[in-house]
């Protein structure tokens, strides 16, 4: 039985990031695609359905990666999110998931702090993808 | 409102400083309302110290000659005390000596007694402006910092940043992410070497920043021909015009030199020159045209290729502002080149003007003081 390999959507304005993390998982047998901004995403989107989704905060907007996470809450309620930020440790904005109200506003499964370390990412998804099953 | 702090043991001066400073109002220059005073008083030197330990007023009006503990005692006991408090100490005998005694304590100023509510009033009024007037040069200077520390902050992101990806690639490069062969880092390594160009772009440009900020940088001026610069501005863009088919043109009308810092004239130009080739369209094209009017050397540069909306244009003279969208996602800069341009131009009395259309292009017209360098 052939198995395809889960695709995961990478959004961030950051290039290196982008190219960092997407060898890796391409190497740990994921599929890729990746995305500069919130406008990429919604038209890489529209034809295309990730397993999963990482999301940057902040890109052409301070908040661009919030509205992504909302759009696809609302169009695309099963893909998973992780919203990735470097908001906490540079912008001293402080938010975090730990309160109903923050999960509520925040449209995301899980919230990473920059900067990551692939492992962690890698973790992560593995753990949604299998929730999803 | 001023709080004033009486403090005589004679009940007709306190009664008489109330009356004339109740109803009293002054004005000082930037400040919008009127002032008024917020009179209490003190019948002793040490109700008056446990008054002020407790909460210090604006201004305090201090007889010297008290039963107890006297007015210079009271200075001298509130001379550790970190207050902005002024004191106009009350003598009955102006005498030299408690007049060189209480300024050593920190008096500010004077009444001899008998004093009428005239002279009073323009006392007050005296320490009051003074008082406003170091409240506003504080507040002035912490919004300075503020501006300072938001620099800095932002600073270190951009500087980190390069940081962070450089140790990326080097890091996968360890782990033989790609396999063995060092080729196949070609990539990794071409953009970390990018990034590293672009940190040091962003030194230099804050450098260059700082020094004309500060001042400090010795300027020589003389007759700059800012055709010549411009020319001399085109070769360090040839490289990257040539590659990607833009034509940058130059025209100067007639004689176009000025009083001028030729290292600054030249950074204008580079600054300029760079985002017109940086943000054209492949196969298109830069034109510089240099004039004179009347007392102004007016430089316009204008290009054919992204633009900005009227949003963006509003935003491009700030520090550390990059507009982010497709089309200058793979554009390096160091968001300082603007800020630049716009601090040089204020030092030669001028202005810039951006007029740009989105896909169309933008035009930079730069005017210069002529010989008005200050």
């Amino acid at each position: 039985m052939a198995t395809e390999k889960p695709l995961v959507l990478l959004v961030d304005d950051d290039e290196d990031f982008l190219f960092q993390q997407r060898v890796q998982l391409q190497d740990a047998g994921f599929e890729v695609i990746t995305a500069q901004g919130q406008g990429q995403a919604e038209k890489i989107l529209a034809d295309r359905r990730p397993d999963v989704a990482v999301v940057d905060v902040m890109m052409e907007n301070p908040d661009a990666g919030f509205v992504l996470c909302h759009h696809l809450r609302k169009n695309a309620p099963s893909i998973p999110v992780i919203l990735v930020t470097a908001v906490n440790s540079e912008s001293g904005i402080d938010f975090d998931m730990a309160t109903e109200e923050d999960r509520a506003w925040i449209k995301a499964d899980v919230l990473l702090s920059k900067p990551i370390r692939f492992e962690q990412l890698r973790g992560e998804i593995e753990r949604l993808l299998a929730v999803k099953g | 409102m001023l709080h004033v702090l009486v403090c005589d043991d004679e009940m007709g001066m306190r009664l008489g400083v109330l009356r004339t400073l109740q109803d009293f109002t002054m004005r000082v220059p930037d400040v919008e309302d009127a002032i008024g005073f917020v009179i209490d008083h003190a019948e002793s030197g040490e109700e008056a110290l446990d008054k002020i330990r407790r909460q210090p007023p604006d201004i305090l009006l201090l007889d010297h000659k008290m039963p107890g503990i006297s007015g210079l005692e009271v200075l001298e006991q509130l001379s550790g005390m970190k207050t902005d408090m002024l004191t106009i100490m009350i003598t009955a005998y102006a005498s030299i000596e408690t007049a060189v005694a209480a300024t050593k304590q920190g008096a500010y100023d004077f009444l001899a007694k008998p004093f009428t509510p005239d002279e009073l009033r323009s006392t007050i009024r005296k320490t009051a402006a003074r008082l406003i007037l170091a409240k506003q040069a504080r507040k002035l200077a912490e919004e300075k910092q503020q501006v300072r520390f938001e620099f800095i902050r932002v600073l270190g992101h951009e500087l980190k940043s390069p940081l962070n990806a450089v140790g990326g690639y080097l890091e996968l490069m360890k782990a033989r992410q790609q396999g063995s062969e060092l080729a196949s880092y070609d990539e990794m390594i071409d953009r970390s070497l990018d990034r590293i160009d672009g940190m040091r772009k962003l030194i230099r440009d804050l450098l260059d920043l700082t020094r004309i900020e500060s001042g400090r940088k010795s300027r020589s001026l003389a007759a700059v021909d800012v055709a010549a610069t411009a020319r001399t501005a085109v070769e360090t863009v040839q490289a990257e015009a040539g590659a990607r088919k833009i034509a940058v043109r130059i025209r100067a009308a007639g004689d176009v030199s000025m009083q001028a810092d030729a290292r600054e004239i030249e950074m204008l130009l580079n600054n300029v020159l760079s985002n017109a080739v940086k943000y054209n369209r492949d196969g298109g094209s830069v034109d510089v045209a240099i004039e004179r009017r009347d007392s102004q050397i007016v430089i316009a540069v204008s290009d054919t290729g992204i633009g900005m909306n009227s949003e963006e244009v509003g935003r491009i003279f700030n520090e550390f502002v990059r507009i982010k969208n497709d089309r200058t996602q793979h554009i390096l800069g160091s968001g300082l080149g603007l800020a630049l341009v716009k601090k040089i131009v204020q030092l030669y009395d001028g202005a810039v003007n951006v007029e740009s259309q989105p896909d169309a292009g933008s035009t930079f017209t730069i005017s210069l003081g002529v010989g008005q360098a200050s």
